[in-house]
């Protein structure tokens, strides 16, 4: 999993049939101090972050897991909102 | 998934079998506010993007979740066209 914080909404009426209703995100990558770290990507939101939130996100085919459907055409995918971060 | 413009067609004759039938694009990625990034990928379309439209652009193994696409040999999918984005 990876850390990045919501910085908008994207809206595209003509998509995948298994992904309407599906609620997307574009998130900016960022390493463990908050610093932004690579481009934003879209991902699917299943836990209703915020824009401005920390959150953290899976990648690759594991994405669609959340989505509970035999075929979703995603490929990150938010799955938790971060509360805090201690660095050692 | 990435955010991406259609910038060209793909006509392949001689292909794999699976591949038969879809429609195979060149798409640039774009930064949020839609400017030309590094690089160009081909994606086949499961969503009837045109030449010019933003698109989101699903890649590895998810890309073959979509019944265009399932069980073929393809590792990037055109999933969505974008109407609007709204970033911070």
């Amino acid at each position: 999993m990876y850390l990045a914080r919501v910085i908008g909404t994207i809206w595209a009426t003509r998509k995948d049939e298994s992904l309407v209703g599906t609620k997307m995100q574009l998130i900016q990558p960022m390493d463990r101090f908050m610093k932004n770290s690579g481009e934003p990507l879209v991902a699917i939101d299943t836990v209703g972050a915020g824009q401005g939130e920390t959150v953290y996100y899976v990648t690759a085919r594991e994405a669609s897991i959340p989505l509970r459907r035999a075929l979703s055409p995603v490929d990150a995918s938010i799955v938790g909102i971060v509360d805090t971060i201690e660095n050692y | 998934m990435i955010l991406a413009r259609v910038i060209g067609t793909v006509w392949a004759t001689r292909k794999d079998e699976k591949l038969q039938g879809l429609k195979l694009q060149i798409v640039r990625p774009v930064t949020l506010d839609y400017k030309d990034r590094e690089g160009f990928l081909v994606a086949v379309d499961a969503v009837g993007a045109g030449v010019g439209e933003v698109v989101l652009v699903v890649q590895g193994s998810s890309a073959r979740q979509t019944s265009a696409t399932e069980n073929k040999p393809v590792d990037a999918t055109i999933m969505a066209i974008v109407d609007k984005l709204d970033a911070t």
